[in-house]
This record gives structure tokens, C-alpha cells and sequence, in this order.
């Protein structure tokens, strides 16, 4: 349990970092740089390295290239479907999330 | 020009903080639970999940939405316009993550933890300004 309460702590704050790093900057479209800090990826690979070793973290980070390739797809159509339509943005960006988890599951049958 | 916008912070309200940290933490449980039980393979893929991008962007539009209702204007196109540019930039963001990937697997295998995810964090921060500044000049000049 305590390992999840400091996971958790350290997710929270590192999210939060960079997440008013892109409130406070400017112009928008470098801000937005921030939207895909890799702030979960600094969260966990510091942990996965002292619980399981440096090939393990290095195994989660190869996969990640899967995911951030499925990242830009899910945010180039969000950004697409904002100037596109006129859905709120909270609509848009949740209704679009299932791009992300198609992409990344189909990238990882391909992968595997 | 990049420039600090600290009223910015100001505007941000305290739930909206809490919202952010706690997403942002429960990604990270997530994430770290998936690995656990299915392994590093899957969840390696959840490292990169839009985990805060939904709630930052929605922030962005309502910022927007307020400074326009100030000056009695609807401000609704031009939120969804500055949430737009705002993803403009987090796909190149997403570039520069694939980047970070990229370099934290191949150097972790051969150098210790602390400087191959210092050298990731560094090849994120210079891949994602290289790409804004090539946008910027060669693009969308002008945004």
C-alpha cells in the first residue's frame, strides 16, 4: 500500500509540474509541447529501475515508443477535429481517447 | 518570443489543481498495476498515455472563454481555437516523447539509470524545441 500512496504522490506532482509549466508559458503552441511531457514516464521509470532492474526499465521504454507514436495520432486528430467542429474541447479530447488505445493495441499485435 | 505568463496561475482554479494531481497520480498507479500484471511490454505502452492532455486542454479553452466574456465577447470559437493550437503543440511534444523513448531504451541497457533518463528528459526538451521552432518559421509563421 505504501508504495501505491508514494506512486501516486510522485505521478500527481510530477504531472502537476509540467502541467502548469504549459498554464504559464507562451505562445500557446509551445506551451502545448507540454501536453506530452513525458511526466507519467518520470514518474515510474525511477521506480522500475530500483524495484526491477535497468533491462526491465529499458523494456517499458521500448514500449513506450508505441505509445507516444499513438499519442500523436490521438492529439494531430484532436487538434484536427477542435479547428474541424464544434464540440467542447473536454468532449472532444475524451471522445476521441479510444484513437489512442486502438493505435497502441494495434501497434503492439504488430509488434509481437 | 517564448514568454512566462505567471497570471496564468491565477486563473487556474484550486479544484482544477486537484483534478490535475490526482489524474496525474492515478495514471502513475495505473500504469505501475498494468506492468505488474501483464508485464513491462504493456505496461511500457501506458508510459505514454494522454493521461493530463484531456484536462489541460479543456483548462486552455475555459481561459480563453473567460478572457473573451470579459470584453462581452463569446469566446467559445476562440477556446476551441487555443485548445487546437494547444494540441498543434503537444503533437509535436509527442515527436519529441518518442524521442525520449527512444534513447532512455537504448541507454538504459548500457549506462546507469539517473544519466540515461537525464539524457531522455534532455533529448525530449531539445527535440520538442527544435520542432516548435522549425513550425514557427517554416509553417505556421504568424501563430
Amino acid at each position: 500500500m505504501g508504495e501505491v500512496i508514494f506512486r501516486f504522490l510522485i505521478g500527481g506532482t510530477v504531472v502537476s509540474v509540467f502541467a502548469v509549466l504549459g498554464d504559464v508559458l507562451r505562445p500557446k503552441s509551445f506551451a502545448g509541447l507540454f501536453g506530452a511531457a513525458p511526466s507519467i514516464a518520470l514518474a515510474t521509470l525511477g521506480l522500475m529501475v530500483y524495484q526491477h532492474g535497468n533491462q526491465y526499465a529499458a523494456l517499458e521504454s521500448r514500449s513506450m515508443v508505441l505509445g507516444a507514436c499513438a499519442f500523436l495520432i490521438y492529439v494531430s486528430t484532436t487538434s484536427y477535429s477542435l479547428r474541424r467542429f464544434s464540440a467542447p474541447t473536454l468532449v472532444t479530447t475524451l471522445a476521441l481517447l479510444p484513437i489512442w488505445f486502438a493505435v497502441v493495441v494495434g501497434l503492439y499485435k504488430l509488434s509481437t | 518570443m517564448i514568454s512566462l505568463h505567471l497570471a496564468s496561475i491565477g486563473q487556474t482554479k484550486a479544484h482544477q489543481y486537484v483534478v490535475r494531481f490526482l489524474v496525474g497520480g492515478l495514471c502513475t498507479v495505473v500504469a505501475g498495476v498494468i506492468g505488474k500484471h501483464w508485464g513491462p511490454l504493456v505496461g511500457g505502452l501506458f508510459l505514454a498515455f494522454p493521461a493530463i492532455f484531456p484536462a489541460g486542454a479543456s483548462l486552455i479553452e475555459s481561459h480563453e472563454k473567460e478572457n473573451k466574456k470579459k470584453i462581452g465577447q463569446d469566446g467559445r470559437t476562440r477556446g476551441r481555437l487555443a485548445a487546437s493550437i494547444d494540441s498543434a503543440g503537444a503533437a509535436l511534444g509527442s515527436i519529441a516523447l518518442i524521442v525520449f523513448a527512444i534513447t532512455s531504451w537504448l541507454l538504459l541497457s548500457i549506462r546507469s539509470a539517473a544519466s540515461a533518463i537525464l539524457i531522455a528528459t534532455l533529448a525530449w526538451v531539445v527535440t520538442a524545441v527544435l520542432l516548435w521552432q522549425l513550425r514557427r518559421h517554416r509553417i505556421f509563421r504568424g501563430i
